[in-house]
């Protein structure tokens, strides 16, 4: 069983849930879909037995014993990429999007796509089972390629490994890296917080989902920072038939569980919140 | 192309985690210069979940959307030589030509132009098709904020981020940038648009971890930057150490307050209510607008 763990809004505790649904009791495979931020492996510190590269698509560069700055791959290029600056053609590495049309439209071949290749997945074993995690390269598109590649491996992982349960800590947002995150997925868990902007990406994320028509569970957390936002939470999913699973406090000892390099369960299986959240677990795996 | 266009500066509000505090510190500066009656504009370019609007009482006073070139191909003219598959870099053209079928995969496409520039018969056009939205409030005739909006599905936000920075005035003080998380391609496209970056961060394991891989992209690409630590006092003090080490400024440092906390979470302003935090943060702005100011990144 594959569950995804979203949010819309950063910040609301999706990858502190992540890793204590992770350190509950059976073994998992555990995958970090949040390839531009990836947190967990500082919690669960996996051996990285494998590490493969992620190709994130190509990139032009001019060879200057060729380039005559005639300037045609300036007019052609629509993403704003290339200039001429004092006689000399310039690509934007930044703005440049791998189409090859410069490449192909160049009379002097001058221009050569190399492969960026600075992304990388790794996957091994932690405490508590597999875990596999991405890391794209700074200033890369976030395709959801990656993810894609990420989850790929978390099914084989868990083939290999017998561990039936997945769990996918996913990006914030609700783009491409997102709609990777959870399309074909058992069960989507959406992580909110009860302020203005919480409502209105958990509004927003709850849209896409149902997109999908995936069995969808909602956690308030830090439900008492604002009751009354709770509240309203908890109106709307009724209204939309949405569970809610569970409402966790504020509490800074999930803080210092990150600290101490521990999940909340393991730091302090005996706190409320911690019972909250392995009751909150059996709610949506049943 | 390297004069700089007017005393503008534009900052970017950044962070490699989601959720520590970059719309809080971009509505609270933005507030805090606008009531010291400099012309300030803010950009929200998180254009996945655009939030910062909701924390002002603004009329919405303009809309446009963002599209892009994608292309339509005429079958009556193509001869399905399969020319245009062959330039597309993003498998958006799927082509059988022993059944004659074309299509274009609008959702793949990147707007490139490349199979426009392929097809020699003709026998492509192209068509606008909505990325997103660019929608501007108004608090008075100086001080907007122009959000940024991706449709949901979208590939990337860049172009709708984009457009909201261009429709910025040039002749406001300040333009604050409230930028996308992470570190991949919007964060980057927002940053490169800025003079200066404040990254915000939270002093926790996964706060210093994302803040470092944001340190290095920055590095990258040259731009100059500061720190601003919130909930200071919350998770260890490793954050402040890394700075210390590697030579980071430490702009500011706002210690957690559950009230502060709760301001927030009701879409209000905290520094209408918290006198030094506004001081501050003003503080911090004006030292940025003296060293960093005469924008010349005309992105």
């Amino acid at each position: 069983m594959e569950i995804a763990i979203i949010s819309g809004k950063g910040g609301t505790g999706k990858s502190s849930i992540s890793a204590a649904f992770a350190t509950l009791n059976g073994k998992v495979v555990l995958a970090d879909c949040d390839v531009d931020a990836a947190n967990l492996y500082l919690l669960f510190n996996p051996s990285n037995e494998e590490e493969e590269t992620y190709i994130a698509g190509k990139k032009a560069v001019i060879d200057y014993n060729v380039c005559n700055s005639c300037g045609i791959c300036v007019d052609y290029c629509r993403f704003d990429a290339i200039s001429l600056k004092a006689g000399k053609i310039v690509i934007s590495e930044i703005s440049c999007d791998g189409c090859i049309l410069c490449s192909r439209i160049c009379p002097e071949n001058a221009i050569n796509m190399i492969s960026k290749d600075k992304s990388r997945m790794y996957s091994g074993t932690f405490r508590n089972g597999k875990m596999v995690y991405g890391r794209l390269a700074p200033g890369e598109e976030n395709s959801g390629k990656l993810v894609n590649m990420v989850r790929d491996k978390a099914k084989i992982l868990s083939e290999e490994s017998g561990l039936e349960t997945i769990i996918l800590d996913g990006p914030p947002g609700i783009g491409c890296p997102v709609i990777s995150t959870i399309t074909g997925v058992d069960k989507v868990v959406i992580v909110t917080e009860p302020t203005i902007s919480g409502l209105h990406d958990m509004e927003r994320t709850v849209g896409i989902v149902q997109k999908f028509s995936l069995p969808t569970y909602v956690i308030i957390n830090k439900f008492d920072l604002n009751t009354s936002i709770m509240y309203q939470i908890e109106e709307w999913c009724k209204e939309r038939n949405i569970v809610v699973a569970g409402k966790l406090p504020f509490d800074t000892k999930i803080v210092e569980a990150m600290v101490h390099g521990k999940s909340i369960n393991e730091y302090k299986p005996d706190l409320k919140i911690s019972k909250d959240i392995q009751e909150i677990w059996n709610k949506i795996i049943n | 192309m390297n004069q700089p266009v007017s005393d503008m500066i534009k900052i970017a509000i950044a962070s490699g985690k989601g959720g520590t505090g970059k719309t809080f510190i971009s509505t609270n500066i933005f507030y805090t210069v606008f009531q010291t009656n400099y012309r300030a504009e803010l950009v929200d370019c998180d254009a996945e979940a655009p939030n910062a609007a909701a924390f002002f009482n603004a009329e919405e006073t303009a809309k446009f959307e963002v599209t892009q070139q994608v292309p339509v191909i005429n079958t009556d003219i193509c001869t399905f030589c399969g020319k245009c598959h062959e330039y597309c870099n993003y498998n958006a053209i799927f082509i059988l030509p022993p059944m004659k079928i074309i299509n274009v995969i609008e959702d793949l496409c990147h707007a490139c132009g490349a199979c426009s520039v392929a097809c020699k018969f003709g026998a492509i056009t192209e068509k606008p098709v909505s990325l997103g939205q660019v929608t501007t409030f108004s608090l008075n005739n100086f001080n907007r904020i122009h959000e940024a909006r991706i449709n949901i599905g979208v590939m990337s936000p860049v172009s709708v981020i984009k457009a909201a920075i261009k429709s910025t005035d040039i002749q406001s003080d300040i333009i604050i940038l409230d930028s996308p998380p992470g570190t991949s391609c919007p964060f980057v496209q927002t940053v490169a648009a800025a003079d200066y970056v404040i990254l915000v961060t939270e002093p926790t394991p996964f706060g210093l971890s994302d803040l470092k891989q944001s340190v290095e992209t920055l590095r990258t690409i040259e731009k100059p930057f500061g720190v601003i630590i919130n909930r200071s006092g919350l998770g260890d003090t490793n954050v402040q150490k890394y700075l210390l080490q590697e030579d980071i400024s430490l702009l500011l440092e706002i210690p957690f307050k559950k009230e502060t906390a709760v301001l927030c979470s009701n879409g209000l302003i905290v520094s209408e209510y918290d006198i030094f935090l506004a001081q501050q943060l003003l503080t911090v702005t004006e030292n940025i607008m003296a060293n960093h100011g005469n924008s010349n990144n005309q992105r």
